[in-house]
């Protein structure tokens, strides 16, 4: 160790060098995979939506089966009417709901899925069809809280607006092997057929109750199999679907599409 | 070339980073609950070893010594987040499990410590060498640790199915405990007493001797 390299212009000198090299190493590397990281993201996320919809993406174009089969809108959940958003394209409902003017902070009462505040406006996504109600399936996307994290994924309706299609889970982080079973395809393939609505009624029954459904009783198809071991996260489950297809939720929008239009 | 053999080859079993060096526990405990993680995880910070390792080795005359910890973190840093982002757009689904690990790669104390004891005193192409090797040292507990906790715990290997469990229909009841991250402390603790029993050279002078507990084993 001589004397000079350790001098203090020395050492700004090379401590100056090293920083500037090392950040445009780095924010080259993020400008030039931003395009193709983007691309990931929406990827994934329409996998996510065709897999609750019940439709195969096996060895498919994800992208172009989406295009044709899906349509996005969007809705404004306090008046339940379709509403359009300044950026349809990269409107983002987690970031709007954290603003005062375009998101709605919940009440105590209210947040019965433990997610404090929620946009506005939530996309939403029709399988086009050419039914006189323009659609076959509808999409909503939903989240709430389980046990250790706030667990995100989408419920598909058929077009009664109260037969499940699907429900999966894009991410979450419940303990492996125990909550983290609502990834499990035999889990997931209990939910189609169920109804989430009693006949007449706006206020959502589907929940998930402890141990196994019998297929006998009367309320069998409002309900589903608890997760063996999972109780709490279950309970996230029951709690974020009775937010999302309540009041708070879908369930204006829900219902005046059935009267005919939103 | 016995030094190129030394220093590639010695980290897996002989001078194990987590094994000997005890280094890079933490990591180890929360990345191998399955096979394809611990993999992607390895060669990242294999990769990310040599990478620093050879970086810093270049410029170690430069480096002057009262901020040497501090350049070895501005290039190991650097390195950690170019990784973090090649594996978010060409593995995406890989960096969705691995999520905050990547990026702790920079606190893992093998990087630092291979740095601070090897790079800064050897010629570049040695250093890269260096860690390569404690990667695979690295890697290669980790492989170990992820095999056992994705059989037992989950009935599979890389996802595919190899035991059946009975949540789906098959005879294998999977053990919830090696999903769990601690399970590895005890998996990780056997692979280091399996090693040093081949390994006797590895095995520490006790620090203190046991007392006798009873009367009849002091007579």
């Amino acid at each position: 160790m001589s004397a000079s390299k350790d001098s203090i212009g020395r050492t700004l000198t090379v401590a100056v060098l090293l920083c500037v090299v090392c950040s445009v190493v780095v924010s080259a590397a993020a400008v030039l995979l931003k395009p193709k990281q983007i691309a990931n993201k929406n990827l994934d996320r329409q996998t996510n939506i065709l897999a609750a919809a019940g439709i195969a993406t096996d060895g498919k174009d994800v992208q172009a089966l989406f295009d044709e089969l899906i349509e996005k809108r969007f809705v404004d959940l306090r008046t339940g009417k379709y509403t359009t958003v300044a950026d349809p394209a990269r409107y983002d409902a987690s970031k709007a709901a954290k603003e005062a003017d375009t998101g709605i902070k919940l009440s105590r009462e209210d947040d019965i899925a433990s997610i404090k505040v929620q946009a506005k406006v939530m996309p939403v996504y029709l399988v086009k069809s050419d039914a006189p109600q323009g659609f076959d399936k509808m999409i909503l996307p939903v989240h709430g809280y389980g046990l250790w994290s706030t667990l995100y994924g989408f419920l598909a309706l058929e077009s009664d607006l109260n037969t499940v299609v699907g429900l999966g889970f894009y991410s979450h982080a419940e303990t492996p092997g125990l909550g983290g079973e609502v990834d499990n395809p035999n889990w997931k393939a209990l939910w189609p057929g169920k109804q989430v609505y009693h006949e007449g009624s706006m206020e959502p029954s589907l929940s998930l109750i402890k141990g196994s459904v019998d297929n006998a009783s009367a309320n069998a198809k409002y309900q589903v199999d608890g997760l063996s071991g999972a109780t709490l996260t279950s309970r996230g489950v029951t709690n974020l679907v009775h937010f999302w297809m309540g009041e708070n939720g879908y369930a204006p929008f829900l219902s005046n599409l059935k009267a005919g239009g939103a | 070339m016995s030094q190129v053999k030394d220093v590639l080859i010695g980290p897996i079993f002989n001078n194990n980073p987590i094994g000997l060096q005890i280094l890079g526990i933490c990591s180890a405990l929360a990345v191998t609950s399955n096979l394809g993680t611990a993999c992607v995880m390895a060669l990242a910070v294999t990769v990310v070893t040599a990478f620093s390792n050879m970086f810093i080795s270049i410029i170690r005359n430069q480096i002057p010594g009262s901020i040497r910890i501090i350049c070895q973190m501005a290039i190991i840093a650097s390195l950690v987040i170019v990784v973090d982002q090649i594996l978010k757009a060409y593995a995406y689904e890989i960096s969705k499990q691995l999520s905050v690990f990547v990026g702790l790669i920079i606190t893992n104390c093998i990087v630092m410590g291979r740095a601070e004891a090897f790079a800064m005193k050897n010629p570049p192409g040695i250093s890269f060498l260096d860690g390569i090797g404690n990667g695979l040292g690295y890697g290669v507990v980790l492989l170990f640790v992820g095999f056992i906790r994705e059989l037992f715990g989950a009935g599979k290997l890389f996802g595919v199915e190899v035991l059946p469990l009975i949540t789906d229909g098959g005879w294998y009841q999977a053990n919830g405990l090696l999903l769990l991250p601690p399970s590895a402390f005890f998996i990780i603790g056997m692979f280091i007493w399996l090693i040093r029993t081949f390994k006797k050279d590895q095995v520490e002078a006790p620090e203190f001797e046991l007392a006798k507990n009873s009367q009849k084993e002091a007579a």
